[in-house]
């Protein structure tokens, strides 16, 4: 390595920089570390789910430039200069208060176990991005990717139907 | 009668919902310990085999590696009922078997270094099907278990623990009937739970015999029992829980991988953490029992079943633990279901080798009845009765009465439920949409819609002890002690709020204690339905018990009776002088006040939930649609109307209604490896199909406790797999009898196309 520059990779998680160097000991970033790996054991924000661990079931689901990403399917080297949201980062930074999102979901009851809810509402907070004013289908189609095994489907699309009500 | 409860009935915030929606729950992964280890389990490629040898040295020397253990380094700990499998055996006895265990610093060198180990085995006949497994020349997999047959009886359960179901004459019962009909008939796709958390758990070990451990279960203070009998008796065990990421019955028996890190915190003397992947929660940990009836009935044209008889075999996979359990309750619940006096049902537990079995919602009921309407159904055809109307008629009624898991019989003293199964039905338009067995309710084109309907009731509401403190400070605030874990139904607030409702405190001044075996006194946990009932009455009665304690304190200080004074917001008065009153800190800052309640087994109630479903089939391609679906239940009295509604929404997912649609668990049958060990392949219900689910609840006062509410939530998945097997035959018109409904069975059924016998789980 003599001679070459420590290879680092720079994450911007919930507004914060993180600069992690990349390399073989237990501290660093490795090659193969997935990114929902950095965000819980390097970061330790585990809010962020791992259930399948291979890209099925949606509950690792994190936001990436406002797009819903399985942060257990990229490797953290690949996310270098990303912009990234966890579930911790949806309130907001300055009144702590809740995403009128989730605050749906408490509203509703839209989860039972809650293991999957943050997948959940990261998915459907990248819809709303995208699309404000989705239809129940649309809503539906957007979290087809996401397991929930309790059933708390149809509390969650009520959730998020009033929920970008409140953005209407 | 309108609702005069200030919280029950009412809708109100999970006390976890903020943490879950902002991920600051703490799940079991979510934990970490100062010089933590990671463990992982080396398992077993052959289906059957013996441990010739094992060499470790190589995995031992690998940098990080803190211990490697075999069968030859574990103490002699044991499971199953009776006491049979070891946590470490030189036998394996599926494809998954543990054979060495590793801690490691990290997760990735623990992994490393399972490749490390050489194993020689000598690999043994296996043995999958349990016809096979029964024949004399079968391959044996314990000495213990003669023939493959499990020792039945529970001895938990006590002396007369319910092994069969036998009673009456069966032969005067056949002689009376109109119509007998007899077969085979099974479930035998052992669906998987498949919670969204894998199973898992953190130990920390100190010398010389005392384990802590942080758990991931429903019933977290059972863990402590459960380890202290399969540890020899010898380990002082406390277990903490928190919240469970899904369990569905399945994390209340999690043995193993918690003697998997116990073992691993001895060997090193630091914390172990030992998560499974998902391709071990599907193929390594427990899974449904598989079901298979051969029986006849004895039915009258009034829809009067005379006489039930047969052999019902359980295939528990390589070990049971509970599985006696399930035979037991499965046996109460069929005759709460099924009203006759005629009975001669013999189960048989038989062990094969494929991945265990253990338990799952619906606790052997589910998949007796999976495998009996079926058989009923036939005798309906027959006698042309309606299934509606026969289930109604036949499921138990105020003094009736079945034999329950202890071997005793009890009298029935609910309500009778037939009333909300006539809503259901209405609700469901089940009069227009029943066109008779094997008629189809619609036909358009190729598709061809059917119905069906399922009813399942348990008396495990009542089952097991719980017992709770409430303790009562005196800036007017209240602690429920009750070692209870959330695991998805919202109980952890509804018991608060059964607190909160008698103390008549702001819900936000009662708050419950950490799941911790140390601080918290015995509790079964919420398995079953018994939450309402059991956990709920003891609360209840711990508060009732802190509330007289109260009054009785301040009573003087009042200048009157204790019989004359109420509390309310920490303040308590003299009844019908609200003028006359002291808050509670005259109790004296220096002093705590603690109620004691316990809940004493009732077997004298049952739950139900009746389930009405509605089927579209494609006939050309095979494809099974769930259009609609309808519960029908009564729960005495709702406790939180949306945590209530997520339960029966339940139906679908956990090893549910789509166990007979299209999941299952598909076991190679020669090799003995689960092909769909991972989440693409194993099939779930996904957002975009839907299905209307109408849920229709009763509150019917029942006596219960003082709230007059029962359990229902276990249930809610059990009726409907019979259910839709029924409304399948029903839209093609002819019998379809194997769970799940694919594809490839109907067109079979169909005679559309043609395929060798698959049976349900083979590949």
């Amino acid at each position: 390595m003599k001679g070459t520059r420590q290879k680092k990779v720079r994450l911007i998680v919930n507004g914060n920089t993180y600069e992690l160097d990349v390399g073989g000991r237990p501290d660093q970033i490795q090659p193969f570390h997935t990114l929902s790996h950095t965000l819980r054991e390097t970061l330790g924000l585990t809010g962020t789910k791992v259930s399948c661990d291979h890209g099925a079931c949606g509950c690792c689901t994190v936001l990436m430039d406002n797009q819903a990403v399985l942060s257990c399917m990229m490797l953290t080297v690949e996310c270098d200069g990303r912009k990234i949201t966890t579930i911790e980062g949806l309130k907001d930074p300055k009144t702590e208060d809740l995403d009128p999102l989730q605050q749906a979901f408490i509203d509703h009851t839209a989860f039972q176990c809650g293991f999957c809810t943050p997948g959940i509402i990261m998915s459907a907070k990248a819809l709303l991005y995208e699309n404000p004013f989705p239809t129940e289908e649309d809503v539906k189609e957007a979290l087809s990717g996401n397991f929930c095994r309790c059933i708390s489907h149809y509390q969650v699309v009520k959730a998020v139907m009033s929920a970008s009500e409140e953005v209407r | 009668m309108a609702n005069t409860y200030r919280y029950i009935g009412k809708a109100t915030p999970r006390k976890d919902a903020i943490d879950i929606v902002t991920g600051g729950s703490r799940f079991l992964n979510d934990l970490k310990m100062p010089n933590m280890l990671y463990g992982k389990v080396l398992r077993s490629p052959h289906a059957h085999a013996l441990i010739k040898r094992i060499d470790k040295s190589k995995a031992e020397r690998l940098e990080g590696v803190e211990a490697v253990l075999t069968w030859e380094d574990v103490p002699d700990w044991r499971g199953g009922t009776p006491r049979s499998t070891r946590i470490l055996d030189r036998k394996v006895r599926y494809v998954g078997d543990a054979v060495a265990l590793i801690a490691a610093t990290n997760e990735e060198v623990a992994r490393r270094a399972l490749g490390l180990i050489d194993v020689e085995y000598e690999v043994l006949p296996a043995v999958f099907e349990m016809e096979e497994a029964l024949k004399p020349d079968a391959p044996q997999l314990y000495d213990k278990f003669h023939g493959n047959v499990v020792t039945p009886g529970v001895p938990f359960f006590g002396p007369k623990s319910l092994q069969d179901v036998v009673m009456g004459d069966v032969e005067k019962g056949f002689q009376e009937a109109d119509v007998i009909t007899e077969g085979t008939f099974g479930y035998e796709n052992i669906p998987n739970p498949l919670p969204p958390e894998a199973p898992g758990a953190i130990a920390l070990w100190e010398e010389p015999n005392k384990v802590t451990l942080w758990v991931s279960n429903q019933a977290s203070y059972m863990d402590k029992i459960t380890l202290f009998h399969v540890m020899g008796r010898k380990v002082e065990v406390r277990s903490i829980g928190g919240p469970c990421g899904g369990s569905y019955g399945s994390k209340f028996m999690s043995w193993q991988v918690q003697s998997y890190a116990t073992l691993l915190s001895r060997a090193t003397g630091k914390p172990v953490k030992l998560i499974f992947t998902k391709e071990e929660h599907l193929a390594a940990f427990t899974m449904r029992i598989a079901s298979r009836m051969t029986a006849r009935v004895g039915m009258k044209r009034d829809g009067t079943v005379t006489a039930v008889s047969g052999t019902w075999l359980i295939d528990t996979g390589y070990y049971s633990m509970t599985t006696q359990s399930q035979v037991a309750v499965g046996c109460g619940e069929v005759q709460i279901a099924v009203r006759c006096a005629n009975w001669d049902l013999k189960p048989k537990i038989v062990c094969t080798n494929r991945n265990a079995s253990g338990i799952v919602r619906g606790f052997g009921g589910q998949e007796l009845k999976c495998s009996l309407i079926p058989l009923l159904s036939l005798a309906m055809e027959r006698l042309e009765i309606d299934p509606f109307q026969f289930l109604k008629k036949n499921f138990v009624k105020p003094g009736d009465g079945y034999f329950w898991r202890d071997g005793i019989w009890y009298t029935y003293r609910g309500v009778d439920f037939s009333k909300a199964m006539e809503e259901g039905a209405k609700r469901f338009g089940w009069e227009e949409k029943w066109k008779g067995w094997l008629k189809p309710t619609a036909v358009e084109g190729t598709k061809r819609r059917g119905i069906g309907v399922g009813v399942h009731g348990n008396a495990d509401i009542g089952e097991d002890a719980s017992e709770a403190y409430v303790r009562l400070h005196p800036d007017g605030t209240a602690m429920l002690f009750s070692c209870v874990t959330e695991h998805g139904t919202g109980q952890r607030t509804n018991f608060v709020k059964m607190v909160a409702e008698v103390l008549q405190l702001p819900l936000d001044h009662v708050s419950i204690t950490p799941s911790d075996s140390l601080i918290n006194p015995y509790e079964f946990g919420p398995a079953g339905s018994r939450g309402t009932y059991a956990i709920g009455g003891a609360a209840i009665a711990a508060a009732e018990d802190a509330k007289r304690k109260l009054l009785e304190l301040l009573a003087p200080k009042l200048q009157a009776e204790p019989s004359e004074l109420d509390t309310e917001e920490g303040v308590v008065f003299v009844k019908g002088h609200p003028e006359k009153k002291i808050p509670w800190k005259a109790m004296s800052v220096d002093r705590t006040i603690t109620g004691y309640g316990r809940f004493e087994p009732d077997y004298t109630l049952s739950n139900c939930m009746m389930t009405f479903v509605e089927v579209e089939v494609d006939t050309e391609t095979g494809k099974v649609t769930l259009q609609r679906v309808v519960n029908a239940t009564d729960v005495g009295q709702v406790i939180d109307p949306p945590g209530l509604e997520g339960q029966l929404n339940g139906c679908l997912g956990s090893g549910g209604i789509d166990s007979a649609l299209f999941e299952e668990t598909i076991l190679d049958r020669s090799s003995g490896h689960i092909l769909n060990a991972n989440m693409i392949d194993y099939k779930w219900r996904t957002f975009s199909e839907l299905p209307p689910i109408d849920n229709v609840v009763f509150e019917t006062p029942i006596p219960s406790h003082r709230f007059h509410a029962v359990g229902v939530g276990e249930i809610a998945t059990s009726p409907g797999p019979a259910a839709v097997l029924m409304a399948v035959s029903n839209a093609i018109g002819v019998w379809l009898h194997e769970y799940p409904a694919t594809p490839e069975r109907v067109l079979k059924a169909l005679g559309k196309v043609r395929g060798g016998d698959r049976k349900g789980g083979a590949a």
